[in-house]
């Protein structure tokens, strides 16, 4: 059920720019209105929503520590894993957001006649997750190229890599095959993985389709159906640059562009309120942005509440002869 | 009490998920799977809301009429006061990579039981009432709606759920369940929904100053008798000072050291190590438990709990405070206690007596951990150990959760180990450290109506135990936590019979040579400690012949 709502909604998605360029006309719709509509409601969104994390204090110092705490001089601290400073803080959070550190942990449990509780290494999902994040963000610079004339040259530098292989006619872009192969693979773990389709949402199965058709729109333009490159380039140039072209450079764009143009837009739209909203959440996590250092240095929780506790004067008041009959000192006789 | 099932029974355990889908709230509170509900004469000495009678088991629980609009104000409140909460409730993306890591869900093949659909418990309530696409979009964005059998889910799944911070080790942005499972109870508590296993041991905390609601003349026998007793092993009469005015250090243990066993022979190899390097300190009535219950029940019941400790080190006149094994003691301790009942002004950088070494590492919070301070008076030479005195155990380490998770002390404890016995041996390196297993009987739910579930929670823990019994005839498991102490003889004796528990301290009470001792002819548990190793029988190990026949009582 909640795949089946994924699919449709990704079907209805595709059609309505379709049936908006090719029979009412709408390219300025679509190719002016939207973008910057979508653009708007991403930055805004997503601004707002760190913002509103931001908003709630942090209380404790509650790290996840995975190695050994700082301690004698002749115990060896594992700086990245449990740093008590600013600067290793900052490094167990890069590898973390650039190298997905904790995932790379991940491993399978299962149980074997004995008995025997095994716990096999298992990086596929990190191997996935790094194809598809790595690959998607190449492919996002890439556009770069639709937007600035003459293309900058780290642009050129991007491309010349993915080209690397010289594989195909256009040749083909190593990171189009991996990001399909990722998402594509990762949407089949979901399916197939008994746990993980059970855990699944709807809005697991959303975005990855979302992604896979922004994904499969463009490389069909690229591929198989040859778009004015000349005129989609006018377009990003004339966004950026708030003076968009008209309906005349707009109408010569195929409609597979403006399919590939408003998935693109939904994705940004759909973000900020979103589980994609982990872009901006790993950086906000207090179990690895915080150093374990709690005991070094003394952290204020804003909202420290007054309690009722019970003070030694009640508690002597209440034992005070059987504490002088075990001998105990007492404050008072 | 329910009738736990036999370890063949118990291991039959499926880990494929039901076809029905999960948003359908269905418990079946099966004895042997639940906590008992706490008593509301307790309730209503700790001044807390909602106190009535009820059981966890009855069909109706009480509920105060708008207990929705209590529970949802009260989330609301949390969100706005915990970043971790409102970041942990929008971020997971629900890759699965926690699911199988949770001892719970390995144990029992309950998916609830993983982490992500715990979670999930609350999230889905969250989206249904907190957020756009679920205001919008209902259902569809896996929101629903908190009715009574979502708020017993809630209840049954966290308290099922230690917050042993297993699950936020393996996450990508680490969501912490532990930080989900104390805001759901925080959230339970406000409608009159805890635990007899926690509430009881916190007001005898916040009364007596113990968990275990020892009165002063109880504590101050208790020790007196564990000092009767170690001279009658060592032959060397040792002195406890208690409330004692100017001593130098504060010595805080978890109140099961001098009252439950094995936890017992702990507390005699502290009395005879402090004796034997002439440390000034003093034991405390009123600041007489370092665990903390209040942590398992709301932050502010455990900033109540813990007051104790900076009050009494003020008020004793000490220069630190020196605490003992305990596993949730140490995350209070580490995590907690100088941003709720510090600053710590009134005290002094820790520096040891003996070594001179100043606790950079404790600089603020002035509370030191006792393997950081007996491992630097190893390493200083400033103790005399026979470490032959353990050659009657084959040892094996379990890193309690929080010490491991909570603050990273890992090398210190095994430092002290290998030192003071002959035979260590490491469990599987997926099963240790930061990847430990808990006891499965952590976070107050160690009670004896739980057992099924604590029997299942424990079984990677045992599991990993019975591997190195099997490869490596240990028989003993040393570990640095109150409530492992409790609560993994049982689980022992159901899987891996054959191995028992300690702790670090008492260890090193057989090894430590004293002045003025006897011939020790036997341990601090009054086992005769063997003759020098016979070279043939540790051939034979592997067979299994001689892990019984040193220990028996």
């Amino acid at each position: 059920m909640k795949l089946v709502l994924s699919v449709l909604a990704i079907i209805v998605l595709a059609l309505v720019p379709w049936v908006g360029v090719s029979t009412m006309g709408l390219h300025t719709v679509f190719g002016v209105v939207l973008p910057y509509l979508a653009i708007a409601i991403f930055l805004v969104g997503f601004v707002w929503r760190i913002l509103d994390w931001a908003r709630s204090p942090v209380p404790f110092r509650i790290p996840t520590t995975c190695g050994q705490q700082k301690s004698h001089s002749w115990i060896k601290q594992d700086k990245v894993e449990n740093p008590h400073s600013f600067w290793s803080t900052v490094g167990r959070m890069l590898l973390e957001v650039l190298f997905f550190r904790s995932l790379f942990r991940n491993t399978k449990a299962g149980i074997k006649d004995g008995p025997r509780l095994v716990y096999d290494s298992s990086k596929w999902l990190w191997a996935l997750g790094m194809a598809f994040h790595y690959s998607f963000l190449v492919v996002f610079l890439r556009h770069f190229k639709y937007f600035a004339e003459p293309t900058p040259d780290w642009v050129l530098g991007l491309q010349w890599v993915d080209n690397f292989f010289q594989v195909g006619l256009p040749v083909i872009y190593l990171t189009d095959v991996l990001l399909i192969g990722a998402v594509s693979l990762l949407f089949i773990r979901r399916l197939w993985s008994p746990q993980v389709r059970y855990i699944s949402l709807a809005s697991d199965y959303f975005p990855l389709l979302l992604i896979l058709g922004v994904a499969v729109s463009g490389v069909w333009m690229r591929y198989f159906a040859k778009t004015d490159i000349l005129a989609v380039k006018q377009l990003g140039t004339g966004l950026i640059s708030f003076s968009p072209v008209g309906a005349d450079v707009l109408s010569g764009i195929g409609a597979v562009f403006f399919i590939h143009l408003f998935l693109v837009c939904c994705l940004f739209i759909y973000f900020p309120f979103s589980k994609l909203m982990h872009l901006g959440g790993v950086f906000l996590s207090p179990t690895r942005n915080l150093a374990n250092n709690s005991r070094m240095k003394r952290h204020i929780n804003p909202w420290n509440p007054e309690v009722k506790v019970h003070t030694y004067d009640e508690y002597e008041e209440e034992f005070r002869d059987v504490m002088k009959a075990a001998g105990l000192p007492v404050e008072k006789e | 009490m329910a009738k736990t099932p036999k370890p063949n029974e118990l291991i039959q355990i499926d880990l494929t998920p039901p076809s029905r889908d999960w948003e359908d709230p269905t418990v079946e509170f099966r004895p042997g799977t639940w906590n008992y509900a706490a008593d509301p004469e307790t309730l209503k000495y700790l001044d807390l809301p909602n106190p009535r009678k009820w059981q966890v088991s009855d069909e109706d629980w009480q509920l105060p009429e708008n207990w929705q609009q209590i529970i949802m104000e009260g989330f609301k409140d949390r969100l706005q006061r915990f970043r971790s909460f409102k970041v942990f409730m929008d971020v997971c993306v629900r890759c699965g990579a926690c699911a199988d890591k949770c001892h719970y869900y390995i144990g029992s093949g309950d998916p609830k039981n993983m982490p992500v659909l715990r979670a999930e418990l609350l999230r889905s309530v969250y989206r249904n009432d907190f957020t756009a696409m679920g205001k919008v979009f209902g259902k569809m964005a896996g929101g629903r709606e908190l009715t009574v059998d979502v708020l017993k889910e809630w209840f049954y799944y966290f308290y099922q759920c230690t917050e042993c911070r297993r699950c936020s080790v393996f996450c990508p942005y680490g969501i912490d369940t532990a930080e989900i499972t104390m805001m759901a109870r925080e959230m339970m508590n406000l409608i009159g929904l805890s635990i007899e296993w926690i509430l009881t041991p916190a007001s005898n905390c916040f009364r007596t100053g113990n968990h275990l609601g020892i009165q002063p003349h109880g504590f101050a026998d208790s020790i007196e008798f564990a000092v009767e007793e170690l001279e009658e092993v060592t032959g060397v009469k040792v002195d406890a000072p208690m409330n004692k005015k100017g001593a130098e250090i504060l010595f805080v243990a978890p109140s099961a050291d001098y009252f439950a066993s094995p936890h017992y022979y702990t507390l005699l190899g502290y009395l005879a190590l402090f004796h034997e390097i002439g440390l000034d300190y003093t034991w405390s009535s009123y600041a007489s438990e370092g665990g903390n219950f209040g942590l398992f029940h709301s932050n502010e019941m455990m900033k109540r709990l813990n007051s104790k400790i900076y009050a009494e080190a003020k008020r004793l006149g000490v220069k630190w405070i020196l605490g003992g094994e305990c596993g949730h003691m140490w995350r209070v301790l580490n995590q907690y206690m100088d941003t709720m009942n510090g600053p710590a002004d009134f005290l002094e950088v820790p520096k040891s007596p003996i070594t001179g070494t100043v606790f950079e590492n404790a600089r603020s919070t002035k509370m030191v951990h006792v393997t950081e301070f007996t491992s630097d008076l190893i390493k200083h030479g400033k103790l005399k150990l026979d470490p032959s005195r353990n050659d009657h155990w084959r040892v094996t380490f379990h890193d309690s959760c929080n010490p491991a998770r909570a603050m990273g002390l890992f090398e210190e404890p095994r430092y002290v180990i290998k030192n003071v016995a002959n035979n260590f041996f490491e469990m599987p390196e997926n099963t240790i450290r930061e990847q430990t297993f808990c006891c499965g009987s952590g976070a107050g739910l160690g009670t004896d109506e739980n057992m099924e579930m604590r029997m299942r929670g424990g079984l990677p823990r045992a599991n990993a135990v019975k591997y190195v019994h099997d490869k490596h005839d240990v028989n003993v498991l040393c570990c640095i936590c109150a409530i492992d102490k409790a609560t993994l003889p049982p689980l022992l004796e159901y899987w891996v019979p054959g191995v028992e528990v300690c702790g670090i301290h008492e260890l090193l009470g057989n090894a430590l040579v004293m002045k003025g001792e006897n011939d020790r002819s036997t341990d601090l548990r009054g086992t005769p400690i063997a003759e020098e190793a016979d070279p043939t029988e540790e051939a034979v190990g592997e067979s299994g012949t001689t892990k019984e026949g040193a220990k028996d009582e």
